[in-house]
């Protein structure tokens, strides 16, 4: 057996249904022995997206995703999709092939310091330096990968030990790293402070973070906020953690999320965090939370309680663990008239200007087809104006609303849905990105139809880096630089170059039949909704 | 506010790289870094002083906890610890300075262990204050180069040990 079988066998051991990614000379034994395992391959356009479709099928499966490049420029090709799990804590393992150890550090054809290189976006990473090491190894990068904080782990694999023979192979039952046992459990009696703190309050908020979806705990969540009736608001990554029209549910926080969500948050008394980070985009100014305020941190990774805002209740665990407990306690909880007061905020909120008829009005568009969605459909949105758009307006029923929250990576809506649908192809999934984004990931049009993982993509076309113009239009007085999208390809035509049928919307007209037709035809179908120009978020 | 982290570390190639790499990329302050092998061959350890806010020290302690090559921490501050630096100052002499250099060696406790017909290296393993003193003396006189290797330190003993 050779190191490069032993890989594959790994892989298979770890029950990994699909692999993602792109060959290379340095990464070619591996692919070669691939081909005695039962496992799919999808060849991807360029690396970045391998890592996107990982991250995708990650978020969806509840597994590891694992994408795989060659040595040198197909490994760098893969750090912006490392660096973006890495900041959404998706678990990943990404597997390199190495130019020969020997002639490591000598800047030989297509040699990159790729450990080196990803060291700040990886939990992790592994050098592979004796064939023997590469079932322990791998046992470790998904335990690694799939416990603690969730997280990107790389394995870079010298082609001469993927040409070694391993002399024994044994895929270890556990594994044992003395370094690094995650807390999974949360501690009594902090839990104990949690449940006296909600008997205390008045005005009390749950704010869900992407914490709870990579823990599985949606349910349990779910169970407490109504056991006690704890209005919610959540994060960008928090999103579809609570339907939206959950009697409940306030909305997204945020300088993009809904001015009563930040108004809740502002004048509530008890502010229970669950796997959520405290970032900037959440929480403009999080030490003014403190003045008058409970804070209760929930989060798995000790190092994010206290970085940014100093909780009164600081919690680690593993959420789902947590929530398990925790609802086997009874608090007194009325807050039944500060939930009141919230619905009257709502009812305020001021309504959204109307852009001009010819085009197509973004936000009812997106009502409208969050309303013909399946139930547990997968909506993936991109990163610009559409994103801030899908945030505000896409009601979530029982599916599940994904995005890149932390980097915010351009081009990774249609890579991360063909992921999803790797994961689960029963399920309806709708990209929906900018003209500038789908330009940055379009090639993988050919990924999709070569693999059978199609999915409905829509294009918000309004000729323009919308979220940079907009911007552009407020901090320098409306002088654009660089974000004019003239000569982007006319999108039928390239729909019909690859194959995949085409719908258009320029305004709102007609808008239900055209949405009906091309949410009921067969996958995949391609939808350029034309947007004004000048259209903005807020 | 100054604190001193004694890190325990797999003995792996690219360990110092990580953990340098941590205070880099999340703008924490290296003060001085010391690292060598402990008496077992398999573990490092690395002794880190860093000066900042409380809350800055105490995420370097939760980042370094997070690197999966970091076994153990412990961390104190200067007057809860025995440190020690090793420093060697090359100065340029003549007849005029020579005496005064060796009596500034002689109060201070340093040791000459080369010398030419124009330049004289001295060696002080003191406390950081001291060598920081040495270096202060011997300055008006002309240092040539130093070389020093960091804090290292250890928790002092208590009585109950």
């Amino acid at each position: 057996m050779l190191g490069a079988d032993a890989m594959a066998r790994c892989l298979k051991e770890e029950n990994v249904g699909v692999v993602f990614g792109y060959p290379g000379v340095a990464i070619c034994p591996f692919f070669n022995s691939m081909l005695s395992v039962d496992i799919e391959r999808v060849l991807v356009r360029t690396e970045q997206n391998a890592a996107h479709m990982a991250s995708g099928y990650a978020r969806i499966s509840g597994k590891v995703g694992v994408c795989v490049a060659t040595s040198g420029p197909g490994a760098t090709n893969l750090i912006t999709g490392i660096a973006t799990a890495y900041a959404d804590s998706i678990p990943i393992v990404c597997i390199t092939g190495q130019v020969d150890s020997g002639q490591l550090g000598s800047d030989v054809f297509q040699e990159a310091d790729i450990t080196g290189a990803v060291e700040s976006f990886v939990k992790y990473s592994y050098l592979v330096k004796n064939v023997e090491d590469i079932p322990r190894i791998f046992r470790e990068a998904f335990h690694i990968a799939s416990t603690g904080r969730r997280g990107p782990v790389l394995i870079d694999v010298p082609i001469d030990i993927q040409n070694a023979v391993i002399s024994r192979f044994v895929y270890p039952a556990e594994v044992n790293l003395r370094t690094y046992k995650p807390t999974v459990k949360g501690h009594t009696e902090q839990i104990k402070k949690v449940i006296k703190a909600i008997t205390g309050s008045k005005r009390p908020i749950i704010c869900v973070g992407g914490g709870v979806h990579l823990s599985d705990a949606t349910y349990e969540v779910r169970n407490f906020a109504h056991k006690y009736g704890i209005p919610v608001v959540s994060t960008l990554m928090g999103l579809s953690v609570m339907p939206t029209n959950d009697p409940l549910y306030f909305g997204m926080v945020g300088n993009n999320g809904k001015p009563y969500a930040n108004k809740a948050m502002n004048e509530s008394d008890l502010i229970i965090m669950i796997g959520a980070r405290v970032a900037d985009r959440a929480i403009s100014q999080p030490d003014l939370i403190m003045d008058n305020t409970v804070l209760v941190h929930i989060d798995v990774d000790p190092a994010e309680i206290g970085k940014n805002v100093g909780p009164h209740i600081p919690l680690v665990g593993d959420i789902k663990a947590i929530f398990e407990e925790i609802n086997k306690y009874d608090a007194e909880c009325n807050c039944a008239d500060w939930v009141e007061t919230l619905n009257g905020y709502k009812a305020d909120a001021p309504q959204r200007k109307k852009p001009r008829a010819e085009y197509v009005d973004p936000a009812v568009f997106i009502t409208m087809l969050s309303e013909k969605l399946n139930d547990d459909a997968i909506y993936v949105a991109d990163v610009g104006q559409n994103q801030m758009w899908s945030c505000g307006y896409h009601i979530v029923k029982n599916g599940r609303f994904l995005t890149s929250g932390g980097m915010g990576t351009m081009g990774y809506s249609i890579p991360a849905a063909i992921g999803a649908r790797a994961a689960e192809p029963q399920r309806q999934i709708v990209a929906v990105c900018g003209d500038g984004s789908f330009q940055m990931s379009m090639m993988e049009l050919a990924t999709m139809q070569q693999h059978g993982l199609p999915v409905k993509i829509i294009i918000f076309h309004n000729g323009y880096l919308g979220l940079v113009r907009e911007y552009q239009y407020h901090v320098y007085k409306g002088h654009y630089s660089v974000v004019d999208l003239s000569g982007s390809p006319d999108f039928g035509k390239l729909s019909e170059a690859y194959g995949i049928p085409f719908y258009k919307l320029k305004n709102m007209e007609g808008a239900s039949k055209v949405l009906d037709d091309f949410l009921s035809c067969k996958d995949p179908a391609l939808m350029e909704v034309m947007i004004d120009p000048m259209d903005v978020v807020k | 506010m100054k604190r001193l982290y004694s890190v325990l570390v797999e003995n792996r190639s690219g360990v110092l790289m990580k953990v340098a790499g941590l205070f880099s990329r999340r703008m924490f302050n290296i003060d001085s870094l010391a690292v060598g092998e402990t008496d077992d061959p398999n573990v490092s350890c690395i002794t880190i002083v860093s000066s900042g806010e409380k809350n800055t020290l105490e995420q370097i302690e939760k980042q370094l906890n997070k690197k999966i090559d970091v076994i153990k921490i412990k961390t104190f501050n200067e007057e809860e610890s025995v440190s020690r630096e090793l420093i060697l100052v090359k100065v340029k002499y003549n007849k005029s300075t020579r005496r005064e250099i060796m009596e500034i060696c002689e109060i201070l406790g340093a040791s000459i262990v080369d010398m030419s017909k124009n330049l004289l290296t001295i060696q002080l393993c003191d406390t950081p204050e001291r060598t920081k003193l040495l270096i202060q003396m011997l300055a008006s006189i002309s240092i040539v180069e130093v070389a020093r290797t960091g804090v290292l330190a250890l928790q002092k003993c208590s009585l109950s040990d």
